[in-house]
């Protein structure tokens, strides 16, 4: 059942993908802006802005345009950035490690978080603990991630000048390192200031897009661990004379999860989402700043291919998420 | 055939009653009541720039103008005014954006749920695509195709957003096509399109009325978004996102130029999330009980 549903899904990719590909191409062809204005010096005649236009593509046909960049992009050749006229597949790799580890540490702090919140409501329920909890997962749901965002700013920059409001390392530091994960390998290697300084960098962007998340993620646990509570081993367990604590923590949770696992996995992808305006807020240097650069100079090539590596992202949480849910849902393991 | 639908009186009386429905129903005639009357209320002209009072505290604080109430920004034009007159961008991308994207999804989702396998299938696929999109990307995507605009803006937010409606109304649809009444009036010789807006869609609208109430809060939501990024109506017209993009600038000597739009922004959002979690509280028969 299971090796099914997984080949449908996967049968689904590449087609999506192409979808993906073929509405942003269509798309961006039909900017009245010409790129390539953009990028001539005053005064350059037309045989050289004709030369500039065969050499990015685009004095051919919308049709003959995709072909070359679909046979390329399928050989790991994503074009050239306009604007900064480089390889975009080097670029987009060089900036997607910093938006992995933001996304990854928000994911990783909402669930901790939104799972202690869960319990905590579950374990004080009908009494005042519980209705504080409730108020603060609807706060922290009711406001989306860029506002947040702006209020820690408004905080931090301003109320309480105590954590870094702007980028993803102090520049003295962005030194020796041999891969773009960064918060990874000072760790992995044991450089502690060096960690410690991009930890102090993440935490406020990391918040923002963590708080939504880890409201959804309490909502919805403790929601099903109230329901699991009441299943029937639940109360035998509680018949026999085990604690609440205990009842929550080893009878109740590992049941109540499957549903929350199964709305995280959307819930990450708009997490992921909302990189792209968080990074800009806090002038963090990841793919989603990059990609509202690239929009406000028009580079196709580069637009492309970050909106490709987004639905990519997309589609395989997407796909990981369903792999996890049906791991630990036994009704479906069977059969 | 309105007497197949279920009771609709009883059903809209507690929606009144819901006190979410009424708090946050009584925000959103302040807001509208704001953008309508905006020439009223505000004590200048939003765009009327003062260089020689630039960055006025509010007139509580020290330094503060009695003429400007919630002081001034970088040009000195006045905060209170450009607050008021945001309201209606507002108020007009809320209802015109979360309207067509609710007709545009809801046809989509009735017919891909009532037309057949090929016709469901087709869509499926088209939402999929459209769900592997970030949809913030998306929308400045888009809205930097359109360029700058009330139109442009609106016209956005609907591409992105039709698809919550037709996913809902889809799934819907297929669970109303296989109920008694439809399969009487598909026996009666009813045509297809017949059913679907006079039998179906009439049982839907509650559900579809819900959706709208959450999607015009999403609206407001993408259009600051779109108009921090400066993205979104053109020139200077007072945007409550504008106007936080400009406070983002000058935070470390004005925190009010961000601080007023923030606020304005997260009550809208949060009137709009309690008028549609009390509608859908209200609606629900599984949640009522």
């Amino acid at each position: 059942m299971i090796r099914g549903m997984l080949l449908s899904r996967l049968m689904l990719v590449l087609p999506t993908l192409f979808g993906v590909a073929v509405v942003v191409f269509v798309l961006l062809r039909v900017v009245p802006g010409d790129p390539i204005a953009m990028m001539i010096p005053p005064g350059a005649s037309a045989a050289d802005i004709d030369r500039l236009r065969a050499l990015y593509g685009l004095d051919r046909s919308i049709a003959a345009q995709f072909g070359l960049w679909l046979s390329g992009v399928a050989g790991g050749d994503f074009g050239r950035s306009i604007s900064l006229r480089q390889d975009v597949l080097g670029l987009v790799l060089g900036r997607l490690p910093a938006t992995l580890e933001l996304a990854g540490l928000a994911a990783l702090a909402a669930v901790a978080a939104g799972a202690a919140l869960a319990l905590a409501g579950a374990y004080l329920r009908s009494t005042p603990g519980e209705w504080l909890i409730d108020a603060v997962v609807a706060v922290a749901l009711g406001i989306p991630d860029f506002l947040w965002g702006l209020l820690f700013i408004l905080v931090f920059a301003v109320l309480a000048p105590v954590l870094p409001v702007s980028g993803r390392i102090d520049p003295g530091m962005a030194t020796g390192f041999s891969t773009n994960f960064y918060l990874i390998e000072s760790i992995a290697t044991g450089r502690w200031t060096v960690a410690g300084g991009l930890l102090r960098h993440a935490v406020l962007p990391a918040a923002a897009l963590a708080l939504p998340f880890a409201a959804i993620v309490a909502r919805v646990l403790k929601a099903s661990l109230a329901e699991t509570e009441q299943q029937d081993y639940a109360l035998m367990a509680r018949a026999r004379g085990f604690t609440r604590r205990r009842i929550l923590l080893v009878e109740a949770l590992p049941n109540a999860a499957i549903p929350t696992v199964a709305l995280a996995g959307v819930q990450v992808t708009f997490l992921l989402g909302g990189t792209v305006l968080v990074e800009r807020i806090f002038s963090y240097e990841g793919i989603g700043n990059m990609a509202i650069d690239a929009v406000i100079n028009r580079d196709l090539p580069l637009i492309q291919g970050l909106v490709l590596t987004f639905a990519l992202l997309f589609i395989a949480l997407n796909l990981v998420v369903d792999i996890v849910v049906a791991l630990l849902n036994p009704r479906l393991r069977r059969g | 055939m309105a007497d197949l639908t279920t009771p609709a009186l009883p059903r809209r009386r507690r929606a009144a009653l819901n006190p979410r429905v009424a708090i946050g129903g009584a925000g959103l005639l302040l807001l509208l009541g704001c953008a309508v009357l905006a020439p009223l209320l505000a004590p200048h002209d939003p765009l009327e720039q003062d260089l020689f009072s630039t960055l006025l505290p509010p007139s509580w604080l020290a330094g503060g103008d009695p003429a400007f109430p919630l002081g001034t920004d970088g040009l000195g034009r006045d905060v209170l005014s450009r607050l008021i007159y945001s309201t209606r961008v507002t108020v007009v991308v809320a209802l015109v954006a979360a309207t067509l994207a609710g007709m545009i999804g809801s046809l989509l989702g009735l017919v891909a749920g009532y037309a057949g396998r090929a016709a469901d299938q087709a869509l499926s696929r088209l939402i999929d695509v459209w769900m592997a999109f970030p949809p913030v990307l998306l929308s400045i995507v888009l809205a930097a195709v359109l360029g700058a605009g009330l139109g442009s803006v609106i016209a956005a937010i609907v591409v992105i957003d039709w698809t919550r409606f037709a996913r809902v109304v889809r799934a819907e649809t297929m669970v109303q096509a296989r109920m008694d009444y439809v399969t009487v009036a598909r026996s009666l010789g009813l045509p297809g399109p017949a059913i679907l807006m006079r039998e179906i869609l009439p049982n839907l609208l509650p559900l579809i009325l819900t959706l709208l109430a959450v999607e015009m809060g999403i609206a407001v939501i993408v259009e600051a978004i779109l108009s921090f990024v400066g993205l979104s109506v053109a020139g200077d017209t007072a945007t409550w996102g504008g106007m936080i993009a400009e406070g983002r600038q000058v935070i470390r000597q004005a925190w009010w130029v961000l601080a007023f739009p923030m606020g304005c922004l997260v009550l809208t959002i949060f009137a709009f999330t309690l008028f549609g979690d009390g509608l859908r509280a209200a609606i629900d028969p599984v949640r009522r009980r």
